[in-house]
């Protein structure tokens, strides 16, 4: 069985004197009955999905519905102006992070990490650190076996629909995963890495799935932005050893039962927030009439 | 959750319930058909009909009747290559009780006149559940390895299927068992651990009182990396 908790993940990984990749590695290989060869290629596969992903990006695309494409190709117009007010490395997360929101709405191939919708958090966050750190294809997969063991415990935990436990459980999980990974590539410490977690989750924890027209669009691919830069900076503060006061586990549990405290209005259902204002109205009837 | 089901599937966007999860509908159909759909009815119902174009569920399914898989760039394209292949496809909305949200009712015929009507749900995270088979209701998510019995309401067509598979060592992850009437049509729907001879298949199928017999090999799947 996958590790139910975090606290049991990092026990593990402490007993056995073995990094916490290493940890889920193992127990994936004994959960599924795979060898360390299998699993590691399918999680290599999964990153250079997640890259050429990111690549075949088309700015001239736009959505069945129309509602998006176009952005992240505006975003990187604006980059290169070189007045950005986020810099250099956070505009191309910002940028990667719109160009997977976008292709996912237009029907490209991606990686759901967790889901779909929250495709483009990963992604944004690991291409960029390793373009920036000239970090190797191994080392890039490792951290996506961090990702996905924390995304487990979520899972375990609580949610990683929308449908069940709002946005925070799509972009939220996301973004709690990509905040663990990014500690384990700078060499932070499990507990860390277990803080990164934590942080990034409590700053989205009560965010609503309030799709427009029910689509994978709006707020949708924002949101993917919003979860990138949200773990880098849980990423930095763990790393410059601030803590979280409430444990990744606790964290987990409390996303849901906000979850299951939302209304089924803010979980997927386009009858809630974003979704229920008069511009989301409006486009949905719109939509209605010409699809 | 395994750790796949978390990272993964690498997909076509943009929803892993209402793209990705309707291929595999449509390719689930196919493999159970045995062969290309010459012609293939489709409603739609709940979520898929309210959002499915907008999240290309028409597509995607088309596309999994094509034989392609979630992760397939044709999928965008899908309803064009139907009608270059020659595949006649029709889509409604249709209101079923009790049916979970994302459901699709499909009802395909092959060249050769075989014809089959499925009804499945898409569960999320690209997971699926098919839940009636020529009418009559079933449960299961072709995961595993999977043999579809059709036969006669009569005694002993269980035991000469689990005999066959005990004596190729092959063992029972789950049995369902189902019928129409007493005496009538029956369905039993096996999942199993290891894969099942082909010749078995082949040798269960000329039993008399057997009417069809239809495996899904998941090898297939995991050999395409997904």
């Amino acid at each position: 069985m996958a590790f139910e908790s975090m606290e049991e993940w990092l026990k593990c990984s402490q007993d056995k004197n073995i990094s916490a990749a290493e940890a889920v590695i193992l127990e994936d290989m004994s959960d599924r009955g795979v060898s360390r060869e299998e699993t590691w290629a399918r999680m290599s596969a999964m990153w250079n999905a997640m890259k050429s992903s990111e690549q075949d990006y088309d700015r001239a695309l736009r959505s069945h519905s129309g509602l998006v494409g176009g952005a992240a190709g505006q975003m990187e117009d604006y980059l290169k102006a070189g007045h950005s007010i986020c810099g250099d490395v956070m505009g191309k997360v910002i940028m990667r992070a719109l160009r997977l929101g976008e292709s996912n709405a237009c029907m490209k191939r991606i990686v759901a990490a967790p889901t779909a919708g929250a495709c483009g958090v990963l992604p944004a966050v690991l291409v960029t650190a390793a373009e920036q750190d000239g970090l190797s294809d191994e080392q890039m997969t490792e951290a996506l076996f961090t990702a996905a063991g924390i995304g487990q415990i979520i899972a375990a935990r609580a949610y990683i629909a929308g449908a069940m436990g709002g946005c925070q459980a799509e972009i939220g999980s996301a973004s709690s995963m990509a905040a663990g990974a990014l500690v384990c590539l700078r060499d932070g410490s499990p507990e860390q890495m277990a803080d990164a977690a934590a942080i990034a989750m409590k700053n989205l924890l009560g965010l609503v799935c309030d799709p427009v027209a029910g689509l994978v669009e709006v707020p949708c691919v924002k949101r993917n932005v919003i979860g990138a830069v949200n773990a880098m900076a849980a990423a930095d503060m763990a790393l410059a050893g601030i803590h979280s006061t409430i444990p990744a586990d606790q964290v987990f549990d409390a996303m849901k039962e906000v979850g299951d405290q939302m209304s089924s209005a803010l979980r997927e259902t386009a009858e809630g927030g974003l979704a229920a204002t008069a511009t989301g109205r409006a486009v949905s009837e719109r939509l209605k009439s010409s699809l | 959750m395994n750790l796949y089901d978390i990272l993964g599937p690498v997909m076509v966007g943009p929803s892993s319930s209402h793209t990705a999860g309707a291929v595999k509908i449509g390719l689930i159909t196919r493999r159970l058909l045995g062969d290309a759909p010459a012609k293939a009815d489709i409603a739609l119902a709940g979520s898929f009909a309210a959002t499915g174009k907008g999240h290309g569920t028409d597509r995607a399914l088309a596309a999994g009747l094509l034989g392609m898989q979630p992760d397939d760039t044709r999928i965008p394209n899908s309803l064009e290559l139907a009608r270059e292949q020659g595949m006649e496809v029709h889509f409604q909305e249709v209101q079923l009780k009790d049916a979970h949200p994302n459901t699709a009712l499909l009802h395909v015929t092959a060249a050769g006149g075989r014809e089959l009507e499925l009804q499945a749900s898409s569960l999320g995270g690209g997971r699926i559940m098919v839940n009636k088979l020529d009418g009559i209701d079933v449960n299961f998510t072709g995961e595993s390895h999977t043999l579809i019995v059709h036969n006669l309401d009569q005694p002993g067509h269980v035991a000469e299927v689990t005999s066959m598979l005990s004596h190729k060592s092959v063992n029972i992850a789950t049995m369902q068992l189902y019928r129409n009437k007493r005496g009538g049509y029956a369905v039993m729907v096996l999942e199993t651990d290891q894969p099942i001879p082909e010749d078995s298949i082949a040798w269960l199928s000329h039993l008399e009182g057997v009417i069809k017999v239809t495996y899904l090999n998941t090898m297939q799947e995991d050999e395409h990396g997904l």
